[in-house]
């Protein structure tokens, strides 16, 4: 048996920042703010794990993501903990996240309830063409002057 | 059986046989748009019912898991209201049973997120943000479709008119509710009865439909006394694999 690598707190989140979101991989894990915390007990590694929505089918994958990136570094001992309240919000989500997210095409949430800009011509003229998306994460929105239709991540 | 587990199974049967009835729209619907809409209604019902049943079988403690409660179940073990059962029958059915439900759910699990049970709030706080979500695209697809042509008027209409008698056996009360009630976990669904009305009454009008003059109410379905026959035939498809293959897992 290898004797057990412990690294800092710190060094596993740098480590879980390299985990992409199985669906949108431009942003991590982190980035998502769907980790939550990060805590040594003894020889096990406690990672604690708030799902996006109730059923979200990508947290799964998440979750086996996580683990895989975790052993490849050596830590086999993990245990993920699904922790539902406080409840996620898109508010976790991280600036250098939200600021990919547009630059990958999906418009980041707003408080207002709408994107704030087309993600492609950055034009404000944008338009709902439905509630629900690709993931259930994001609705359908398109821009009124570039007329390109676009993801927009909702704000909950 | 305690008050807690049966309170539970009906919270997570509903939204289980909702969740099922619309996924059978999955690669169906009349619109792409729609066909996503639901299918992700759908996977938000049947997440809120792993958190549900999750907690059941927790309560229940014989070594159940919500995969048992879901799968390993027969029709009158279930808790869900009659509405929720009904088949899909054509889109306005669909989206107007989804709106009669949504409309109690938002005030029902709001008034939830105050339960003295943390765990039934925390699954409140979290679900409630969801069935918000949903609230608002059924209660504005129903009013699209009620004040569109002469046709999806008359097919709302007749929507209304069937699921009318079945839309307030969630709001009627009996001793499980009585006793969940009495340990403040959760007020009485009937005090959700007013709330209600204030979403349902403004959009009928907004949709140009007429609510019927009726107060009969169908129940059975939240004692489980009375499925109507359209679950089993649910089940049956829901259950398949664990019925031919029992115990199976991937």
């Amino acid at each position: 048996m290898v004797a057990v690598t412990k690294l800092s707190t710190q060094e596993v989140w740098a480590l879980l920042d390299k985990v992409p979101d199985p669906e949108i991989p431009v942003i991590s894990v982190v980035d998502l703010g769907v980790i939550r915390d990060v805590q040594w007990n003894g020889n096990t590694l406690n990672v604690t794990i708030t799902p996006t929505y109730s059923g979200c089918p990508a947290m799964s994958v998440i979750a086996l993501d996580i683990k895989t990136e975790l052993a490849k570094n050596g830590l086999e001992n993990v245990h993920l903990k699904t922790q539902i309240a406080p409840a996620w919000t898109t508010d976790w989500l991280s600036a250098k996240g939200r600021a990919k997210l547009e630059e990958y095409g999906i418009a980041p949430p707003q408080v207002s309830g709408g994107p704030q800009r087309c993600p492609n011509c950055k034009s404000a003229h944008v338009k709902k063409i439905s509630q629900f998306g690709s993931t259930p994460c994001k609705a359908q929105w398109q821009c009124v002057d570039c007329l390109e239709p676009f993801d927009y991540f909702k704000c909950i | 059986m305690s008050a807690l587990f049966e309170f539970l199974l009906r919270q997570g049967d509903n939204t289980l046989v909702l969740g099922h009835r619309t996924s059978e729209w999955c690669g169906t619907a009349p619109a792409l748009e729609e066909d996503i809409a639901l299918a992700n209604t759908a996977l938000d019902l049947i997440g809120q019912t792993q958190l549900w049943l999750g907690y059941a079988a927790q309560v229940e403690d014989k070594g159940r898991s919500a995969n048992d409660l879901a799968f390993l179940r027969d029709v009158y073990d279930f808790k869900n209201v009659l509405m929720l059962e009904t088949p899909n029958h054509d889109f306005g059915r669909t989206i107007m049973r989804q709106f009669l439900f949504d409309a109690f759910q938002v005030h029902w699990l709001t008034a939830l997120t105050d339960s003295k049970d943390s765990h039934i709030s925390e699954i409140a706080i979290k679900s409630v943000k969801e069935a918000k979500y949903h609230l608002e695209r059924s209660r504005d697809t129903v009013i699209a479709l009620g004040d569109g042509t002469e046709k999806s008027n008359v097919i709302m209409q007749s929507a209304l008119e069937y699921l009318w008698p079945y839309a307030r056996e969630i709001m009627s009360d009996d001793a499980v509710d009585e006793e969940i009630a009495s340990l403040e976990i959760a007020p009485l669904p009937s005090t959700i009865h007013e709330s209600w009305l204030q979403i349902v009454e403004p959009t009928m009008r907004d949709a140009c439909l007429k609510i019927p003059d009726s107060n009969f109410v169908h129940n059975g379905g939240k004692t489980g006394l009375r499925h109507t026959e359209h679950l089993g035939h649910m089940l049956a498809t829901m259950q398949v694999l664990q019925r031919s293959y029992p115990g199976v897992t991937w």
